[in-house]
């Protein structure tokens, strides 16, 4: 009885040890359970562990049951190695890198083909991309350039929008600084590896790279996704008014803009720089230590005199502002309604901003009236969280009032009680 | 000459509704004075706060808008431009927690002083409606100035009601007015707590003050057995009436106190549409019963833990209301009685559990 029963435990334990190794044997196949049936170049690849580097099943192409063969041309319902990869049947190997563009675009520049993918997707990447420095060059036999693949990868093609994409807005600085920051790769194109680097200290960099906030700019944005430049664009300093219109209206209309371009200077940059662009502040403006005027202008000429004219008035604006959000702070913590309060500084903050927009006008009448909207907000805030804390200690002293009140009750009652309760002792007695 | 207009006064109503017998009957009214006498005053103080209420509450409905566009709005305009609003709505809040604060004092030293036996059983129960009433007056009001944290609390306390078997669904959808927290469930909050709860509530402490009345202060063993003339007592009237009074005044005083230094915040406007903020909680007097449920595991021997939960506190509820009926009579253990043993675990549990939900 006692060997029955073991010699039953050790078949169950082969059985086990079998049923393991075959599921072990048939792992890829439930690894990627969205593979397309019956594709004997994957099948294969896979069992011979001959896999792209890159590979992954979440491509978009071979979720939508474009495999190997629709780029690489051969027959992937042949089992037969010599088959499958006929050049006869359309077999093309490892594409030359730059045939890739062309590549691409037999079905990305085919507007009939694409439509029936995305009703609405651009077909002109391939053309957008020879008008961009790494086409030319591409076209011109460098080899070292990006084609599709250096950005998009090889075989892990995702959509822009999907956040594992190498082209997704979080990941596009560093798919770029993978040529552009590696100085040795770069050395004979002579130009700076420091984009990254001067990129993630901007508030621009900031805002994508800590704060996860795509909708700031990435590489791209301003330099384009295939073409060189947005087409439509002059320079890539006018990429900067795609995003803040106004500042780049008010620049080009101002006298300072025309004689921008006359000079031919860049508008945007030769003040707030380009890929470190850092978050502006008031003392930018005017003839102090941080005064970017003082690149051009001399400490007293004329534009010198108006830059410090608008810088005074937006220091005065700003500290109204600043004494107005204190005693907000100060009537919250008291219990006060401040919501009025919070509707004034909202305004007032909303002129200090349009204020602070206009100063690419560079004319000190066009500031002051947003300024003056400001402080009159900012003042009107003051005085009414003044008032407001007068109504809190009227509050206050209206209590101590009936609280003495009160108080006084209270120990005249205690009294009463007590003279009640001796006449009762007196009467018992 | 005061005096002489007080007497000609009284004389004047006396001839019209024959007052002497009333106060010859509260002069006769005697109330046991002993180490214990001080828990006599919590009721009266429950019954000042609740005066407080309907005053203070009388004053806010002239100016209240229920709705989902006008309740926040109004208790705004309450809040800030209303004369004296700020205070009355401050003291109502405040008013409202002292309020359930010293109705579980009141309960609890009815228990321990085993005021709640023969023949005070029915006195105990019309006390236990009250609680419930009051919890109903809390919980309603909470909702009225449609803030963002009345909102999710009323929502996660609906869902807990939602939770009974059987009956939870049904209960939930008549609370709410409809499968959501909506307009429809403030409008009908706001009526459960101006007109419903009130009129019964008023109803049922009629009936309970009748019986306290009729049945006079519960006085301790030892006391019950000394003979009629070693008995310290004093007159209800005015003796005791009057020390009640001064306990108002000073309770009074604190809820001034409250409402000026420590306002009560209207919040932010509640937004249905939004996800629930961090720091969703009930009010105090939920809370022991709110962690409670949190802390317990998803599934208890594969029910949903959330409905033992309920379940349970339903039974200690029915336990509890039905406490002068199973009364532990068994001799003191370590010189306590049973019955305190219960009454201090239930206490320890509360405090406990209301600890822990705020620190989390």
């Amino acid at each position: 009885m006692k060997s029955a029963h073991k010699v039953s435990t050790h078949t169950s334990l082969s059985l086990m040890i079998m049923a393991i190794f075959l599921m072990t044997k048939m792992m890829p196949a439930q690894d990627h359970p969205d593979l397309p049936e019956g594709d004997q170049c994957i099948k294969c690849h896979m069992e011979q562990e001959n896999m792209p580097e890159d590979f992954s099943d979440f491509d978009t192409h071979l979720q939508k049951n474009l495999s190997c063969a629709g780029c690489h041309g051969g027959d992937a319902s042949k089992e037969d190695m010599d088959e499958a990869m006929n050049p006869k049947k359309g077999f093309i190997g490892v594409p030359a890198k730059k045939d890739i563009p062309r590549l691409c675009g037999k079905c990305h520049s085919n507007i009939d083909f694409m439509r029936s993918y995305q009703p609405r997707i651009s077909t002109d990447q391939v053309d957008q991309y020879y008008t961009s420095i790494h086409g030319q060059k591409l076209k011109q036999g460098d080899k070292k350039v990006a084609d599709c693949t250096s950005c998009h990868t090889g075989h892990s093609i995702l959509s822009a929008k999907d956040a594992r994409s190498s082209v997704y807005a979080l990941n596009v600085p560093g798919t770029c600084k993978k040529c552009h920051s590696d100085a040795a790769y770069m050395k004979e194109y002579n130009i700076k590896t420091n984009q990254y680097e001067e990129y993630a200290k901007s508030i621009h960099g900031i805002a994508l790279l800590q704060d996860l906030d795509t909708s700031v700019p990435a590489c791209n944005d301003c330099h384009g996704n295939h073409g060189a430049i947005p087409p439509g664009v002059k320079s890539i300093s006018h990429v900067c008014g795609i995003c803040h219109s106004n500042n780049m209206q008010y620049f080009s209309a101002s006298t300072m803009g025309k004689i921008f371009a006359e000079e031919g200077l860049h508008a945007c940059e030769e003040c707030h720089g380009h890929h470190l662009i850092k978050k502006t502040n008031d003392d930018m403006i005017g003839i102090g230590e941080n005064s970017v005027c003082l690149n051009c202008h001399s400490q007293d000429d004329e534009g010198a005199k108006i830059a410090e004219e608008i810088h005074a008035d937006l220091h005065t604006t700003v500290a109204t502002y600043d004494s107005a959000q204190k005693v907000q702070k100060r009537v919250q913590q008291i219990g006060m309604d401040d919501v009025e309060i919070g509707y004034l500084l909202q305004d007032s903050h909303q002129s200090l901003i349009q204020a602070r927009t206009l100063v690419h006008t560079f004319n000190p009448e066009e500031v002051d009236k947003k300024t003056g909207e400001s402080l009159k907000n900012s003042e009107a805030a003051l005085s009414l969280a003044d008032q407001l804390i007068k109504d809190y200690n009227v509050r206050r002293k209206g209590f101590s009032i009936a609280t003495i009140f009160i108080t006084i009750l209270v120990i005249a009652l205690f009294f009463k009680i007590r003279e009640i309760d001796k006449k009762e002792k007196i009467k018992q007695s | 000459m005061i005096k002489q207009f007080l007497a000609s006064s009284y004389d004047w109503l006396d001839a019209r509704f024959n007052l002497t017998p009333l106060i010859e009957f509260m002069q006769h009214k005697k109330v046991p004075v002993h180490r214990h006498s001080v828990w006599y005053y919590m009721g009266g103080v429950t019954l000042f706060l609740f005066m407080v209420q309907v005053f203070t509450g009388i004053l806010l409905l002239l100016y209240y808008q229920p709705g989902t566009d006008s309740a926040f709005e109004s208790v705004r305009f309450i809040m800030t431009k209303v004369q004296f609003g700020w205070l009355f709505r401050s003291i109502h809040s405040w008013s409202a927690n002292l309020m359930i604060f010293f109705i579980f004092v009141h309960m609890f030293s009815t228990f321990f002083t085993q005021a709640f036996k023969k023949p005070r059983e029915l006195t105990w129960i019309s006390g236990f409606a009250l609680l419930m009433l009051a919890f109903g007056f809390g919980f309603s009001g909470y909702l009225l100035p449609w803030n963002e944290l009345a909102f999710f609390a009323t929502k996660v306390g609906t869902d807990i009601t939602g939770a009974l078997p059987l009956i939870g669904d049904m209960i939930k959808t008549v609370l709410r007015g409809g499968e959501e927290v909506t307009g429809g469930t403030l409008l009908r909050f706001y009526a459960f707590h101006v007109a419903i709860i009130p009129a019964t509530f008023t109803i049922v402490l009629g009936i309970h003050l009748l019986f306290v009345q009729r049945q006079g202060m519960h006085e301790p063993d030892y006391m019950e057995n000394l003979p009629q003339e070693k008995k310290k007592m004093i007159s209800f009237f005015p003796n005791f009436l009057l020390r009640d009074a001064l306990l108002w005044l000073i309770v009074l005083n604190i809820l001034l106190f409250l409402a000026v230094f420590f306002p009560w915040e209207i919040g932010q406007k509640a937004d249905t549409f939004s996800s629930a903020p961090q720091g969703i909680r009930p009010e105090w007097y939920f809370m022991f019963m709110f962690q409670s449920l949190k802390l317990l595991p998803a599934h208890i021997l594969s029910i949903e833990g959330e409905v033992v939960g309920v379940l349970f506190f339903v039974v200690v509820a029915i336990i509890w209301l039905l406490v002068p009926f199973w009364e532990l009579k068994s001799p003191r253990t370590k010189g306590m009685r049973p019955m305190t043993l219960i009454g201090l675990v239930g206490i320890i549990f509360i405090l406990v559990m209301t600890i822990i939900g705020y620190l989390n």
